[in-house]
C-alpha cells in the first residue's frame, strides 16, 4: 500500500471519528426535542403536582431553590479557598499540597458515593433528614472543586503588576486580593460558577437519597424536594408516563443549553480580555 | 497606631477565614473517608472481605452478600465504553486538532462542551427509548443489556477523551509536525506517527478520566443495563454495575444490607482512587 492510500484512510478516520461524535450529539437531542416539544402542555406546569398532571413546575421551583441553596454555601467556599491558594499560602508548602491532592480526589469521586455520604453524614448523623438542605450541602461539597478549580486558575492569569501596584499604593493583602486581583478575575471564577450550576441542574444519583424525591415545593430548608433531573428519573422508571418523560427531558436540555451559552459567551468575553 | 492595629487585625482575620475555607477540601475527603469506612466496615467483618469481594451470589434476603458480579459488571461496562469512546474520541481531537478548518472547531467546540453538559438522566432515558429497542430488535433479547450500557457510556466518556486528548495535542510543539513534513511525510503521517506518540501521556490521562467517569456512573447504566443480579452472562445479557446496585437497594436497605451497600461502595472508592493516582502519575510525568 502507497504513502497515499495510507494517508487517505487516516484521513477517513479520523473524518468518521468526527462525525460520529457530531451524529451522536444531532441524534440524542434532536430525538428528544422532536419527540419531547409536542408533548409540552400546560398541565405540566401547573402549580401543584398531582399523579394526573405529572407537572414539573415544583420541581423546577426545587432545582432553582436547591442550585441557589448549594452555591451559597459553594462558592464562598470555593472562592475564599482558592484565594488562600493563590493569594496568601506559602508555596509548596505540605497543606497546599493536601488541598491540592484532596480538591483533585473529591472532583474523582463518583456522584452516587457522595449521595451515600450525605444520606449518611447530613441525613442521619445531622438530623437533617431527607431535605432541600441535605442535598445542596452534599452537592457543594460535589461541585467544590470545580469552583476551586476554575477561580484558582482566573486568579493566577491577573497580572502580578495589578498586586504590586495595589501594594504600592499602600494597600494590605486582604483589600488588593478583594478590591483589584478578584475583580479582575470575576469573569473566570463565573465561569466556574455556571459549570457547578451545570452539574446541581443535571444531578441525580446524589440527590435520590439526601434530598429525596417528593414532588412538591417544601416549606422549609427541611422538607423532602425533588429537582427536575430526580423528577425526570422517578417518572421514566416508573415507566407510565413516557409522554411526560420526554416533555421533562426537553425543558432539562433547554436549561442545559441555557447555561453553555452562558458559559461561551462569558468565555469570549475572557477570551477577549486577555488578548 | 490604633488604626494601624485594626488593619493587622483585619488582615490576619482574612487570612485565618481564607485558610479555613481551603481546609474545607481536606475535612470533606476525610468525612466521606470516615463515614464509608464506619458504615462499611462492620458489614465487611460480619461477611468477609473475601466472601464479599469473591462471592458470586447477591441474595440480601438471605443475607449473601457477594458482590463479584458487580465488579465484574463494572469492569466489563467500562471496558465496553472505552473500545467504543476511545476511538471515536481520539479521531475527534485528532480532527479537532489538526484537521479541522477555524470554522468547523467552532462549530464542533461547542458541540463537544454539549455533550459533556447533558445530565446523565436524560442520557439514561435516550438509551431507553433508542438504544434498548434497536439492541433488541438487531440481537433479540430484551434490549437491557451489557452492550446497551456499554454503548451509552461509549457516548458518554467522549466529552472527556476529546477535551483532554486534545489539549494534549494542541500542547505539542509545531516544530514536531513541521519537521516531520520537512522530512518528507504526509500530514497523515506527521499527526499520527509524530503527532500522536508526543501527546501520548495526555491521551492516556483522558483516558483515565473516562474510565473514572464510565465507573462511577450510576443513573444512566441503572437505566439501560437490566440490573440482574447474577454473574455477566455474555453481551445480551443484563448486567448490574457497583453503583447501580447501591441506587437500586439503598432505598429499602436495613442493617447488614445496607452495610453491604456502603462496603460497595468502599470498593468503588478504592477503584476510584487507584484510577486518580494512575492519572496524577501520568499527569507529573507530562509535566
Amino acid at each position: 500500500m502507497g504513502a497515499k492510500q495510507k494517508a487517505a484512510i487516516c484521513r477517513i478516520c479520523v473524518y468518521l471519528g468526527a462525525a460520529f461524535t457530531v451524529g451522536v450529539l444531532v441524534l440524542v437531542v434532536g430525538y428528544i426535542l422532536i419527540k419531547g416539544i409536542p408533548h409540552l402542555s400546560p398541565e405540566l406546569f401547573a402549580w401543584k403536582y398531582n399523579s394526573e398532571n405529572v407537572s414539573m413546575m415544583p420541581a423546577i421551583i426545587n432545582t432553582l431553590l436547591m442550585t441557589v441553596l448549594s452555591l451559597l454555601v459553594c462558592v464562598p467556599l470555593g472562592i475564599g479557598a482558592a484565594i488562600w491558594l493563590t493569594e496568601y499560602a506559602p508555596r509548596g508548602s505540605r497543606l497546599v499540597k493536601a488541598v491540592r491532592m484532596t480538591a483533585e480526589t473529591l472532583s474523582g469521586i463518583p456522584s452516587i458515593i457522595y449521595g451515600l455520604f450525605g444520606a449518611s453524614f447530613f441525613v442521619v448523623a445531622l438530623k437533617m433528614g431527607l431535605s432541600l438542605l441535605s442535598g445542596a450541602l452534599t452537592l457543594s461539597i460535589m461541585v467544590l472543586p470545580t469552583i476551586m478549580r476554575t477561580t484558582e486558575e482566573a486568579l493566577l492569569a491577573v497580572p502580578d503588576g495589578y498586586r504590586e501596584g495595589s501594594f504600592g499604593l499602600g494597600a494590605g493583602r486582604l483589600r488588593t486580593t478583594m478590591k483589584v486581583v478578584l475583580p479582575s478575575a470575576m469573569p473566570g471564577v463565573l465561569s466556574g460558577v455556571i459549570l457547578a450550576i451545570g452539574r446541581i441542574v443535571g444531578e441525580t444519583a446524589a440527590l435520590i437519597y439526601t434530598a429525596g424525591t417528593v414532588a412538591q415545593v417544601p416549606s422549609t430548608v427541611f422538607g423532602s424536594a425533588r429537582t427536575l433531573a430526580v423528577h425526570m428519573f422517578t417518572i421514566s422508571t416508573e415507566g407510565l408516563y413516557m409522554n411526560q418523560s420526554y416533555a421533562t427531558a426537553v425543558v432539562l436540555l433547554a436549561m442545559v443549553l441555557v447555561i453553555n451559552s452562558l458559559s461561551a459567551v462569558i468565555a469570549k468575553k475572557l477570551g477577549g480580555k486577555n488578548r | 497606631m490604633q488604626r494601624f492595629n485594626a488593619q493587622t487585625v483585619k488582615e490576619n482575620a482574612a487570612k485565618a477565614v481564607f485558610t479555613l475555607t481551603a481546609l474545607v477540601s481536606i475535612l470533606a475527603v476525610v468525612l466521606i473517608c470516615v463515614f464509608l469506612l464506619l458504615g462499611g466496615l462492620p458489614g465487611l467483618e460480619k461477611i468477609g472481605l473475601l466472601p464479599f469481594l469473591t462471592g458470586q451470589k447477591w441474595k440480601p434476603g438471605q443475607e449473601i452478600f457477594g458482590i463479584l458480579p458487580f465488579i465484574l459488571g463494572s469492569v466489563y461496562v467500562t471496558g465496553g465504553a472505552l473500545i467504543i469512546g476511545v476511538p471515536a474520541g481520539l479521531m475527534t481531537a485528532l480532527f479537532l486538532s489538526r484537521f479541522a478548518s477555524k470554522r468547523m472547531v467552532k462549530l464542533l467546540r461547542p458541540a463537544v462542551q454539549l455533550l459533556a453538559g447533558i445530565p446523565s438522566v436524560v442520557y439514561g432515558f435516550f438509551g431507553l427509548v433508542v438504544i434498548v429497542p434497536l439492541v433488541r430488535d438487531c440481537f433479540g433479547g430484551t434490549g437491557l443489556s451489557l452492550l446497551t450500557a456499554s454503548l451509552l457510556l461509549g457516548i458518554m466518556i467522549l466529552p472527556t477523551i476529546i477535551t483532554v486528548a486534545e489539549s494534549a495535542l494542541n500542547a505539542v510543539p509545531s516544530s514536531y509536525y513541521e519537521g516531520a513534513l520537512a522530512l518528507g511525510a504526509t500530514h497523515e503521517r506527521a499527526v499520527f506517527r509524530v503527532m500522536l506518540p508526543a501527546a501520548k501521556s495526555g491521551v492516556m490521562a483522558g483516558i483515565i478520566l473516562g474510565i473514572g467517569r464510565a465507573i462511577g456512573e450510576a443513573t444512566a447504566v441503572m437505566m439501560v443495563a437490566g440490573n440482574r443480579t447474577a454473574m455477566p452472562k455474555g453481551l445480551l445479557a443484563g448486567i448490574r454495575t457497583m453503583t447501580s446496585n447501591i441506587v437500586i437497594e439503598m432505598g429499602y436497605a436495613a442493617d447488614l444490607h445496607r452495610e453491604a451497600l456502603i462496603a460497595t461502595a468502599v470498593v468503588l472508592f478504592v477503584f476510584i482512587l487507584m484510577i486518580n493516582v494512575l492519572a496524577s502519575i501520568l499527569k507529573r510525568r507530562r509535566s
